[in-house]
């Protein structure tokens, strides 16, 4: 008990730390007052217009798609279900009182007082996931969790915990919602991933939030060994205010992570992301890519790789695409600490070129559908290594946001 | 039936079309001659509809049309396509994803593809990394799939291999209803006749000749059109004396 006074006391201090990025929240601004919500028996008997919103977040209610569930609604846990042997879901708050080793990665990754979000996150800790898969488990169908916030102005402050325990292959699919009618809202998300000896996670985020959603995830994994973490995350919805810069820590020979974004920002919305890998054991490789489009928003595209020892190999790639008004600026970092890392990155912003378009009509389509054929192309990067349901719900929300861009 | 009248056409500040005519009747193929920057490649893409080529004076007409100031989609889908000599790669976009758009919908892309030796190709992105050689042959592959009725070509034959030449050649001459002079049980007049598809294609090396018989032959030199006569005749006559002499002696 007496570590987590410790952290109390070092998340009071950095409770008005403004973050290193992104705009600075008003937190005082939105409750985290929880409303009661009931548990939930059976996800496939939520409402129609809930479970709609949780589709378009890539989180499937029907039976027989996916290994397990977690669904969250505001501060509450309202289902939490394995239907595969080796894999475990556990609220997180359930899993600190009641098994030891939980807490061996709380707070391990990150610090509570890396600023006020991640202070709001310890002090005022709502509900969360751990989810696990056990020692050489094959969790083939995704597991899926979903974070949905049903109540106005709410601040939705959660921690996960994920683990691919050695030798153990697990999907995860996490989607963010607000319900229909939720304008205003504030999701704090921590993330911590752990992916041991020759393990294989891949982690897949899909942001559906509303047009005035403040989100602040602050996320950080280590990879072991022979390990390898595939990170995708897709916000295609309007957001106000979204900035993330997850980090990866290669401890391991050989360890591989991959952070895929697809990012389009909508007028008002202020979009800054990036992927951070520290490529530390011999053999490692990592590659953030990312691709951007604004059709009025503000983007900051970040990557940086650090590479520290020799060996190591990495790229970044970030492309951004200017639909219409907005701004895309691509800040890819390399840094090498020693002689004989192979590190590259490639950046670029543009408008749609004119003559795709124009080639593209005279195949016989109009101006529109040129334009959305060749936003789609842009979107659509390959990511070896994702199971194909995974890769359905991602062509999904490429296809539904295609609807709102034109 | 296309008609080109009195055609100028602007490219920024410079005229690089200056009072062309042009008629192409249906079941006719025209060549297109002319040294390099004489505008060949500018008077399909005025055709086509290019925005950037600015008809300053004169018309285009196509199948009873006014067309000069139609969309480039609305001149495809009334049955104009073209075959590109420097196309835009697309990242992200399929092959066989814009033969689909071509045909609507309405193709066997594997089969076509196949035809034309270009199965490996399907699943790479359009014209990424493409070579000369295989361009040509993506770009006729979409044609095909297009089905259009008036059939733009520029230089479809240059840079291809001695293999793949006879196949683009006899391809395009079976597109343009080029491959028989007479259909079976039918006279060569009653073949000629029931052609409809019209053809402009531009070359330099004259390989496309062996193939595809064609109705005429003209010279593009400094933006006008001149010398109007038999393809072969023409072509040699470029041969043995060059583009100028050719253009001064028909004028
Ligand atoms: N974007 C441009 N800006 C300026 N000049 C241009 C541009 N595009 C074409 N031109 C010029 O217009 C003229 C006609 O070009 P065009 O491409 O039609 O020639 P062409 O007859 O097809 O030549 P080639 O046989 O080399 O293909 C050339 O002098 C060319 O340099
Ligand atoms: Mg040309």
């Amino acid at each position: 008990m007496c570590a987590m006074r410790d952290l109390d006391a070092k998340a009071r201090e950095a409770k008005g730390k403004k973050a290193a990025f992104g705009q600075d929240i008003d937190l005082e601004s939105f409750s985290s007052d929880n409303p009661f919500h009931e548990a939930v028996q059976d996800i496939g008997q939520l409402p129609e217009n809930e479970r709609e919103r949780m589709l378009m977040a890539g989180i499937d209610t029907r039976p027989g798609v996916r290994s397990g569930t977690y669904l969250q609604k505001d501060g509450t846990s309202v289902y939490s279900t394995s239907l595969q042997e080796g894999l475990e879901i556990i609220p997180i708050k359930t899993a600190l009182e009641k098994l030891d080793w939980v807490k061996e990665y709380y707070w391990k990754l990150l610090s509570v007082d890396t600023d006020k979000y991640t202070a709001r996150a310890r002090l005022d800790l709502h509900n969360g996931y751990v989810i696990r898969a056990l020692p050489g488990a094959k969790v083939t169908y995704p597991a899926q969790a979903c974070m949905y916030i049903e109540k106005d102005g709410f601040s939705q402050n959660v921690h996960n915990i994920i683990i691919a325990e050695e030798n153990s292959e697990l999907h995860i699919i996490t989607g963010c919602a607000t319900a229909a009618h939720v304008a205003r809202g504030l999701h704090v998300g921590i993330s911590e991933y752990y992916v041991k000896k020759g393990a294989k996670l891949s982690f897949t985020m899909i942001h559906h939030w509303a047009e005035d959603v403040a989100v602040r995830p602050r996320s950080a994994g280590v990879v072991e060994e022979g390990g390898l973490f595939l990170n995708n995350y897709i916000s295609m919805k309007p957001v106000k205010s979204l900035q993330m810069y997850p980090t990866v820590y290669l401890k391991g020979k050989g360890a591989v992570a991959r952070f895929y974004s697809l990012l389009v920002g909508s007028p008002g919305g202020e979009l800054d992301v990036g992927g951070r890998v520290y490529l530390s054991a011999e053999e490692t490789r990592a590659e953030v890519i990312s691709r951007a489009i604004t059709n009025g928003g503000n983007i900051i595209a970040r990557g940086d790789l650090i590479g520290e020892i020799a060996g190591v190999r990495g790229h970044l790639e970030c492309r951004g695409l200017i639909l219409k008004e907005g701004s895309i600026h691509a800040i890819p970092e390399l840094t090498g600490k020693v002689d004989g890392v192979d590190m590259s990155h490639e950046a670029a912003v543009g408008k749609i070129a004119q003559d795709e378009i124009l080639y593209l009509m005279s195949r016989g389509l109009n101006e529109d559908e040129a334009t959305a054929t060749i936003v789609r192309g842009f979107l659509s990067v390959d990511i070896p290594g994702l199971p194909a349901p995974l890769k359905e719900e991602i062509d999904r929300a490429v296809e539904l946001s295609q609807q709102d861009m034109m | 039936m296309l008609i080109v009248e009195d055609l100028q056409v602007k490219l920024g500040d410079k005229e690089i079309l200056s009072h062309i005519d042009l008629e192409i009747r249906p079941g006719e193929t025209h060549i297109l001659f002319g040294p390099n920057g004489s505008g060949k490649t500018s008077l399909l893409m005025t055709i086509m509809g290019y925005p950037q080529y600015k008809v300053t004076a004169g018309k285009i007409f196509f199948k009873d049309e006014d067309i000069t100031h139609m969309t480039i989609n609305e001149r495809a889908r009334l049955g104009i396509g073209m075959s590109y000599q420097r196309p835009p790669s697309i990242h992200g976009l399929k092959t066989k994803q814009i033969v689909k758009i071509c045909s609507g919908n309405e193709i066997n892309v594997n089969t076509l593809a196949e035809s034309l030796n270009f199965s490996d190709f399907l699943d790479r992105d359009i014209n990424v990394g493409f070579s000369g050689g295989e361009i040509k042959r993506s770009e006729l592959m979409q044609l095909i799939a297009q089905n259009p009725d008036l059939l733009l070509f520029d230089e479809p034959e240059s840079g291809v291999d001695l293999e793949n030449i006879a196949l683009i050649g006899n391809t395009i001459s079976r597109l343009l209803e080029r491959d028989h002079r007479c259909a079976p049980g039918k006279s060569v007049k009653e073949t000629r006749k029931e052609r409809t598809k019209m053809g402009l294609i531009i070359t330099h090396t004259g390989f496309i000749l062996d193939y595809v018989t064609a109705d005429k032959g003209q010279v593009l030199y400094e933006g006008i059109l001149a010398c109007k006569s038999n393809p072969i005749e023409i072509f040699k006559q470029i041969k043995e004396i060059g583009y100028e002499e050719c253009v001064r002696c028909a004028t």
